[in-house]
């Protein structure tokens, strides 16, 4: 097992040089020219421009551009904005509110998705399941978007409960209601994958063993029917969990929480190669880690499987 | 993605409506407005893009903080009008040298006082090359700045800036320019103290300035939020009515509109495409909807061979009037806009509304139709040539009205005629600086200062900085210089009108509609008062 985690970490050098290499390509050949766009339109004398682009090595080739990158790298040096400011510190401020709203969404997708779903599950066809099927169908087809303008607008203005947008430090609880309308559409799908899985495991035969054994309903279920079900669900959530950490864009906008979301759609607008390598190099390490916490989950769900 | 706050910071015309019947009606005067003096405002903002130095602020976001953190040798009042700030006088005889005085006992927020030496080497340091600010262009009518501000240039000192004494400078200008005084209010010409050249990036981080607000300490949280307190060292006519401001950067108009609903934010000054319809009602005697400095245009580039010519002028005529701006207006802006019928803005003292010439920007899709035919009969209009409108989507609101425009061109034209969408503010302005659009692109200008020639020579005249069309005119350059040399203001407007004519027979853009500010206020602060420039006059502000 500590074999198979040391390989898969340094699996992820190549993944993290060649995804940044990558997305600092697609930035340079996203056309368009950010320096000329810093000057919104009015003009710009031709020694600053000059300067401003060689203060950002845009006057270089591509693979020099990229060298002095890695360069700068390797002296932990993420480079700077356009505004002038560290790239590190930018991303350093930004984090821990997307880690913070990521989290938060996480754990109440998987609490409310799996509890519903196994009690879905286990009244297959009754009232409660239909319910929760119809709304899961619901909330899959709102767009986010409209989920989070109608929660803020009614929640947040009419109803008073909540600051409709996120104040500057992004406490815990001004991120409830963002991390709700994040969380729901993944809750809806935890929900479906949970039942389904219950309701197949229902009828296994070790399920039947277990109860013939005289074993109570309860243990059937939480041992053995749910640990068993839980495989995909734990995909689910892992995958689910390195796309929250990339920041959620239009949540991120709709309450104006200050985390990587926004950021990096601001540097990709203005073609901000450092911000959006940084970030996505970032991004990279957090899938890579998330994929081998599920993949060690999987040995605990299933004692069958195991790494060596 | 609704985050079109980042383009507008990018210096993007912004879409916004006006109507005349509202204007001035949330406008008034603040005479019965007895409020509490110690209570901090709040503001909707956009994270400055750059270090808060006044000659490499050139946006939005970075220039409302600017403005309050600093004060000029003028400043402009709610109507555009110059007032003297710390000019004590600005006298000239000839429109090129100019004697300034500047009043004294005039400090920074730290106590360094200001002289005539302060301004002169605050603007050597905002022109020199080596420096790399943004707004450098703007002391390009000073003597000698084209030696400061060449390539390589080591030289900072222009020969045009000389100090007399303590309180006198003189500036002398490479040619005549009237309207240089007017100029003197911009966030380019701010002093700045003589600790800011030691370390220019820590001090935009933490600027010290002199204008009637100060940044409180560790006050501009990056991406979340400026504070700032009055200066108690001000002393002028923008002098702080509240206990501070703060501003809440904010990625989204429509979480600001949010915020002002629930009386979080007490000011908007965007009122997002969203609220357009309802922002009226939503805050009922809390509102404003004024015009400002800028308008919106659509430029028909000369470097195309289409409209080049007899038949290039005609076919821009034929488009001007094709198009039905006031219903584009209605349907699209709900009519809280005001038809363009010149170049500049109504704002702007020197403002015609009926020029000779300017029934080129009404809509007449007959007469629009029988001029391009006859463009046609000199130099046919290629076979099954598309007009394309070029312009960035990723500005709220742009893609509506083009497409609507578009659609009106090609009725009443008999073409074919589309938006072109580009993604981002800086492919569309690498297309436009490397003159390569191949039809129409969409323009706006917001003016620097309040003057007519700000709309004007930068944007027209032969070879200028924002000349997007590559337009030339020599009879249109004349006049402008005409204008410039002109002894008093007055007498350089109607100069700078006689030229506008020009303009409306050359049609180098297509002026669409001028630009109005939309802004709404929470129920702790009294009426707000927007300024020339669109932006709230924020000293004024009292809380209930």
């Amino acid at each position: 097992m500590v074999m198979f985690t040391l390989r898969r970490f340094l699996q992820l050098i190549p993944v993290f040089f060649g995804a940044t290499l990558l997305v600092y390509f697609l930035v340079f050949a996203t056309p368009g020219d950010p320096i000329a766009a810093l000057s919104g339109g009015k003009p710009m004398a031709p020694a600053v421009e000059a300067a401003l682009r060689a203060q950002y090595n845009l006057d270089q080739p591509f693979w020099i551009q990229y060298g002095l990158y890695l360069k700068n790298l390797v002296t932990m040096n993420l480079g700077q904005t356009f505004s002038g400011q560290e790239v590190a510190a930018v991303i350093a401020r930004a984090y821990p509110v997307t880690a913070r709203l990521a989290i938060m969404a996480l754990v109440f997708e998987a609490f409310f998705g799996v509890l519903f779903g196994v009690i879905a599950g286990l009244r297959k066809g009754k009232l409660f399941d239909s319910t929760v099927l119809v709304a899961s169908l619901l909330v899959i087809a709102v767009p986010t978007f409209v989920l989070g303008f109608v929660l803020q607008l009614v929640v947040g203005v009419q109803l008073g409960w909540a600051k409709p947008t996120v104040s500057g430090s992004a406490p815990w609880n001004e991120l409830i209601l963002p991390a709700v309308v994040l969380g729901l559409v993944s809750l809806a799908y935890v929900i479906r994958l949970t039942r389904a899985s219950i309701s197949e495991n229902m009828n296994a035969d070790y399920v039947r063993t277990a109860t013939a054994k005289g074993l109570s309903r309860r243990r059937v279920v939480v041992v053995h029917i749910l640990r068993n079900s839980l495989i995909p669900v734990v995909t689910f959530l892992g995958a689910d969990l390195g796309s929250l950490m990339g920041g959620a864009i239009v949540t991120e906008g709709i309450f104006n929480v200050p985390g990587i979301g926004n950021l990096l759609y601001k540097a990709i607008l203005k073609g901000e190669s450092a911000t959006v390598v940084a970030v996505v190099g970032i991004l990279v390490i957090v899938f890579v880690v998330a994929n081998l916490v599920v993949d060690l989950l999987y040995a605990v769900l299933d004692p069958r499987i195991r790494y060596v | 993605m609704r985050l079109s706050r980042t383009s507008q910071a990018l210096g993007l015309a912004v879409v916004v409506a006006m109507s005349l019947t509202a204007c001035g009606g949330g406008a008034g005067e603040n005479t019965n407005a007895t409020g509490d003096a110690t209570k901090v405002i709040t503001a909707n903002n956009t994270e400055p893009q750059n270090g808060l130095l006044p000659a490499n602020t050139n946006e939005v976001g970075g220039g409302k903080v600017m403005d309050l953190l600093f004060s000029g040798l003028v400043s402009y009042d709610a109507k555009g009008a110059t007032v003297n700030e710390i000019a004590d006088s600005i006298e000239t005889k000839d429109s090129q040298n100019y004697t300034i005085k500047i009043k004294s006992g005039k400090v920074f927020s730290d106590g360094t006082a200001i002289t005539a030496q302060t301004f002169v080497d605050a603007w050597n340091f905002g022109a020199a090359a080596k420096n790399a600010q943004l707004n450098s262009y703007f002391f390009e009518s000073i003597k000698g700045y084209d030696k400061v501000s060449a390539e390589g240039s080591t030289e900072d000192k222009m020969e045009g800036l000389k100090v007399v004494d303590d309180s006198t400078f003189t500036v002398e200008l490479a040619q005549p320019e009237s309207d240089f005084p007017l100029r003197l209010g911009y966030t380019a010409f701010y002093p700045l103290p003589a600790s800011a050249y030691k370390d220019p990036k820590a001090f935009g981080q933490n600027p010290i300035g002199n204008g009637p607000y100060k940044l409180a300490e560790g006050g501009w949280k990056h991406d979340v939020s400026i504070e700032l307190i009055p200066n108690d060292k001000y002393e002028g006519p923008q002098k702080a009515k509240n206990g501070g401001v703060t501003f809440t950067i904010f990625n989204n108009p429509d979480s600001a509109y949010t915020e002002v609903q629930a009386d979080n934010l007490d000011i908007l000054d965007q009122v997002p495409p969203s609220g357009l319809q309802n922002f009226k009602t939503d805050f009922e005697g809390r509102n404003v909807n004024q015009p400002y400095a800028g308008n919106a245009t659509m430029v028909l580039p000369s470097y195309m061979p289409e409209f080049k010519g007899e038949a290039g002028s005609m076919r821009r005529q034929a488009i001007s009037m094709a198009i039905d701006r006031q219903q584009i207006i209605d349907k699209i802006f709900y009519g809280n806009k005001k038809a363009a019928t010149e170049f500049t803005s109504p704002v702007i003292d020197g403002y015609e509304a009926a020029l000779p010439g300017s029934e080129a920007l009404k809509f007449d899709a007959a007469k629009a139709k029988a001029l391009w035919e006859k463009a046609d009969a000199i130099d046919p209009w290629p076979a099954g040539k598309v007009l394309t409108i070029t312009s960035n989507i990723d500005g709220a609101g742009n893609k509506e009205y083009i497409t609507a425009m578009a659609n009106q061109i090609a009725t009443n034209l008999g073409i074919k005629a589309e938006l072109n969408p580009i993604a981002s503010f800086k492919e569309m302005r690498a297309l436009v600086n490397e003159k390569k659009l191949t039809g129409a692109s969409r323009a706006g200008w917001q003016a620097d200062y309040p003057s007519l020639y700000n709309f004007l020579g930068p944007l027209y005249g032969t070879g200028a900085g924002s000349n997007d069309g590559d337009y030339s005119n020599p009879a249109f350059d004349a006049k402008l210089k005409e204008g410039l040399a002109a002894t008093s203001v007055e007498e350089g407007n109607k100069i700078f009108n006689q030229a506008q004519e020009i303009l409306l027979k050359d049609m180098p853009v297509v002026p669409l509609w001028y630009q109005a500010v939309q802004g709404v206020w929470s129920n702790n602060v009294n009426t707000v008062e927007f300024g020339w420039n669109g932006v709230p006059l924020y000293y004024a502000v009292t809380a209930k």
